[in-house]
């Protein structure tokens, strides 16, 4: 009987006036559970939007954002005056371009690789292999990475073994960029073959057969088939990751930056932390996030309609 | 069956080989400092461990294992995996099984306000003064309550649950079993995989995390592992380059260097030791949230 009335048909027609209180009253329980989380949400994630406020005031603790005093737009005029800021800035996107070059394509490149590999076992034991790295911490990383290419590390006595001169890996601001893109693919190159892979598999078997019978070399089916069949997936990433062109993450950068080369490796989210935390400029701190999100945002949409325009494809 | 032409053989030869080049460089660092965190740190630093230990050795671990200052960080981190992790599972789950009920009302909105959080936030300063102002700062709090939803995760796990069969939601019903019933009994035992991967996902998290712990702690006693990580791997760092005046310092050295590789050692371990066992099911848990995503 209860499920006869419960039957979304029934339910419509018993209730139509009284719509709000019967749902409410028939899934107490589901909002029940949903009270906790959208609590959370409204502290951690909704309550710091209003914290934005403090990027437009001469933010003072003692008086709270109610009782600061407004500056309009002073905070941005003063940061855009801050050569650090350009600095921040400039790394940032440097950094991320090279990423976007180098980074982007090597998991794709790699999927790839993987996908041609017909032995199920090597595969298996290859993909458990190039997972690891995700797992492990930019502490850790960054841990592994001085040991291994400081002046004294492994790197350069293999090279002095060799009769070679000694490099400096990380204390020469060039040679740091170029370490700094090699271990974030050397971190992120397995974990980031997933998608592709997965895309992969949906691509339809009959294009190869009806390619081997026209006797088409593999690479060309790699270029023919292969790769037009996961340019969506390749143009979601790509529209993503373009996306976040301003924004970086903090724990590659800080870990494996030192005061020889912050000229380079200072970026917009070890710069916030330096004059937030470091410093207590809340308002100016605020004022940077606030710019970068509205700068990311605009990257995003731009990157999302040029996608469009040129490929007919976007991520909404 | 189509048989393999010359080029075809060519092919798969230069594939493979390419691949174990890539998978050598991927796991060799990682085999060297294992190798060097069990050698004589003199003939590590002389550049003569290459991939096997020589002179073995288990003073660095007997170090390690003796200092407060890193068993400390080591029970800090494994109490806010620990519970933290818990806390996910559990947020997690209470927001994503109602909003994959097909019937709730109001869902699109409460999904539109959820997803709106991933496209803007406030920001560091402005997170951090939420979490000074009701009081959770430099408290164990500070480590499990601001992450406490990973939101992209909250959308994987309801995708997950929406694929459950309808006719199981019903059956229960009609036994008469609650809302939450039939998530305890009957969603949640059919969900193990997707549980599994959240479980590697935010526990890893955890384990790894160190900027919460840098913003959010100032009592060197509540800090996570990977924050004591940093203060011996990273900070120490440049001057162990610099301190190289006499013979006592080179031997401080020495044993620094063995000490650190101990180090990465024993905080990766957990990670890696809970990889295998997980591994199957996480594939799967990134497939579904790249469909949906």
């Amino acid at each position: 009987m209860k499920a006869v009335i419960n039957s979304p048909n029934n339910r419509i027609q018993l209730n139509r006036k009284n719509n709000f209180m019967y749902y409410l009253k028939k899934d107490f329980l589901l909002y029940l559970l949903l009270l906790l989380p959208l609590a959370y949400l409204a502290i951690f994630r909704y309550a710091p939007i209003y914290g934005v406020l403090m990027a437009f005031q001469d933010y003072n603790l003692f008086q709270g954002i109610g009782g600061s005093e407004w500056v309009g737009l002073d905070v941005f005029k003063f940061i855009f005056e801050q050569n650090s800021f350009y600095r921040a800035l400039k790394n940032t996107l440097v950094l991320n371009l090279l990423d976007l070059a180098i980074g982007f394509p090597a998991p794709i490149i790699l999927a790839i690789l993987l996908n041609e590999i017909w032995h199920a076992r090597f595969k298996k034991v290859a993909q458990s292999i190039l997972y690891l790295p995700h797992f492990l911490s930019w502490v850790i990383i960054g841990g592994m990475v001085y040991l291994l290419f400081s002046t004294g590390g492994l790197a350069n006595s293999l090279l002095a073994g060799l009769g070679l001169s000694k490099i400096e890996f990380l204390s020469r601001k060039e040679n740091w960029i170029v370490m700094y893109v090699l271990v974030g693919v050397w971190q992120s190159v397995g974990w980031g073959t997933i998608i592709y892979l997965a895309a992969l598999v949906g691509i339809n078997k009959e294009l190869y057969e009806a390619a081997d019978i026209d006797g088409a070399s593999r690479l060309r089916k790699i270029w023919h088939i292969t790769l037009p069949g996961i340019r969506p997936t390749i143009m979601i990433l790509l529209i993503l990751q373009i996306g976040r062109m301003v924004s970086i993450g903090f724990d590659r950068p800080y870990v494996l930056g030192n005061s020889l080369v912050s000229e380079y490796s200072d970026v917009i989210s070890t710069y916030v932390y330096r004059i937030g935390i470091g410093a207590g400029d809340f308002s100016q701190a605020t004022a940077v996030g606030l710019f970068q999100s509205v700068v990311g945002l605009v990257f995003l949409v731009a990157a999302n309609y040029i996608s469009k325009k040129i490929v007919g494809q976007g991520i909404w | 069956m189509i048989h393999k032409t010359r080029n075809d053989k060519i092919f798969d030869t230069l594939n493979t080989v390419i691949l174990s080049l890539i998978l050598i460089v991927v796991l060799y660092p990682l085999v060297f400092v294992l190798s060097a965190s069990i050698s004589n740190p003199l003939l590590v630093i002389r550049g003569e461990v290459l991939l096997f230990p020589k002179d073995m050795t288990l003073q660095a671990y007997a170090r390690v294992f003796r200092d407060g200052e890193v068993l400390g960080g080591f029970m800090n981190t494994l109490l806010y995996a620990s519970t933290g992790t818990l806390i996910n599972l559990a947020m997690t789950t209470m927001g994503a099984y109602p909003l994959s009920r097909p019937n709730l009302q109001g869902r699109k909105v409460i999904m539109l306000v959820i997803l709106m959080t991933m496209f803007f936030n406030g920001g560091l300063i402005p997170t951090y003064m939420v979490v000074k102002s009701i009081g959770i700062i430099n408290t164990y709090w500070a480590m499990v309550l601001p992450g406490a939803i990973s939101v992209f995760h909250l959308i994987v796990m309801r995708t997950f649950f929406e694929n459950i069969p309808q006719e199981l939601h019903e059956a229960a019903v009609i036994d008469g079993s609650s809302q939450i019933r039939t998530l305890w009994s009957v969603v949640l035992p059919l969900s193990l995989p997707i549980m599994a991967v959240m479980t590697l996902f935010y526990g890893v998290f955890h384990w790894n995390s160190f900027f919460n712990g840098l913003i959010y702690l100032s009592d060197q006693s509540k800090y996570p592992l990977q924050l004591i990580m940093r203060d011996i791997l990273i900070n120490s760092q440049m001057q162990d380059m610099m301190n190289l005046a006499d013979e006592s310092a080179v031997q401080q050295q020495l044993m620094g260097e063995s000490i650190k590789y101990a180090l990465i050692v024993v905080t990766s371990l957990p990670v890696l030791a809970l990889y295998p066992l997980l591994q199957r099911y996480f594939v799967q848990g990134v497939m579904i949230g790249a469909i949906k995503g």
